[in-house]
């Protein structure tokens, strides 16, 4: 046995092994942060992802006050009407995504990065989970 | 070490075994076993998953990796059994977080109020005890007044099925805010 034969070994099985987890691995799960708001408003017939706002990574940084108050964000999935003109206006989003105190809006595919057709909602919310059973097609967990 | 002590079998024994090991994972995963433990509970190891992996998020889309991961973030925040599994409002009473309360002022500090509003309920269950403290750490007064609580004693029914609806204390509670399960947190004061 050489080493092309030991490296040939390691190979199939390394292959083999990967295409085993690759059928095993729980796809199509839906289990994102609790409180992710997907935004579908304009974003699929616009060709876009929908947007995926973590409220999680926000609230680390900022009170709710901040955008429920100041900035004039209703607590409402997708009950805000925003879109790329608003938020390049300074509006919503744009109010800190402006390239001085976040990110600015070139940055297209880090809030657009929702899989396709994926509908507006307030993610793992209990209304969501009653809506939706464990079973059901929405938050199937097998 | 040279060529002759290398068992090209050996190698290949090992993943064979790491191969069943897999298949057998996997076969649990496929909820063969009818019987496992927490059948529709999600469990521990699986919670907060990076966004490629989150069901939700795009794994195509490059922007995706650009995301934080939650687990990575949460690493050092307190616990809690239900939400983002993170106790928020422990979090921010440590200072383990230092959310803003201005959009580009890091100075600024909440109005805090201090005032519980005991709400006393039917049934056998304790009173609630609202505490505007810790909301107020948050929110500011016109986010829950008067569009959603009318302040004035008595001037409120809350149901939990207003709550579960998505509706009063269930316009946070239950989307961003720690969800109806954890009763007691609400329901704090025995009869």
């Amino acid at each position: 046995m050489n080493y092309l034969s030991i490296h040939k070994s390691f190979l199939i099985a390394t292959g083999v092994l990967l295409l085993a987890l690759a059928v095993a691995w729980p796809g199509g799960q839906l289990r994102a942060e609790f409180g992710d708001v997907v935004i579908n408003n304009y974003s699929d017939e616009a060709g876009m992802r929908p947007v995926i706002f973590p409220h999680w990574f926000h609230r680390i940084r900022y009170r709710c006050k901040v955008c429920h108050g100041d900035l004039g964000f209703k607590f409402e999935a997708g009950g805000n009407d925003i879109n790329m003109l608003k938020i390049i206006d300074g509006e919503f989003c744009g109010a800190c995504h402006n390239g001085e105190i976040a990110w600015a809006v070139e940055n297209c595919d880090v809030c657009h990065s929702a899989r396709p057709g994926t509908p507006t909602q307030v993610h793992e919310s209990t209304l969501q989970k009653l809506i939706a059973p464990v079973d059901g097609a929405q938050g199937s967990k097998e | 070490m040279n060529s002759s002590h290398f068992r090209p079998w050996l190698p290949v024994c090992i993943l064979a075994v790491l191969l069943m090991g897999v298949t057998q994972w996997a076969a649990s995963a496929e909820g063969k076993n009818p019987n496992a433990f927490n059948r529709l509970m999600t469990p521990m190891s699986e919670r907060n998953p990076p966004p490629a992996e989150d069901g939700i998020h795009d794994p195509e889309n490059f922007g995706t990796e650009l995301l934080q991961h939650p687990r990575e973030s949460f690493s050092n925040l307190p616990k809690s059994p239900s939400g983002n599994n993170v106790n928020w409002t422990k979090a921010l009473e440590n200072g383990d977080i230092a959310p803003r309360y201005h959009r580009d002022d890091d100075e600024a500090t909440p109005i805090v109020m201090d005032l519980n509003i005991v709400r006393e309920v039917k049934g056998s269950m304790p009173n609630v005890v609202y505490p505007h403290k810790q909301h107020t750490e948050w929110l500011d007064c016109s986010n829950c007044h008067p569009a959603i609580f009318i302040p004035q004693k008595g001037a409120n029914q809350i149901s939990m099925a207003q709550i579960l609806l998505g509706e009063a204390c269930g316009i946070c509670h239950g989307k961003v805010a720690f969800p109806v399960s954890e009763c007691r947190r609400c329901h704090s004061q025995s009869k």
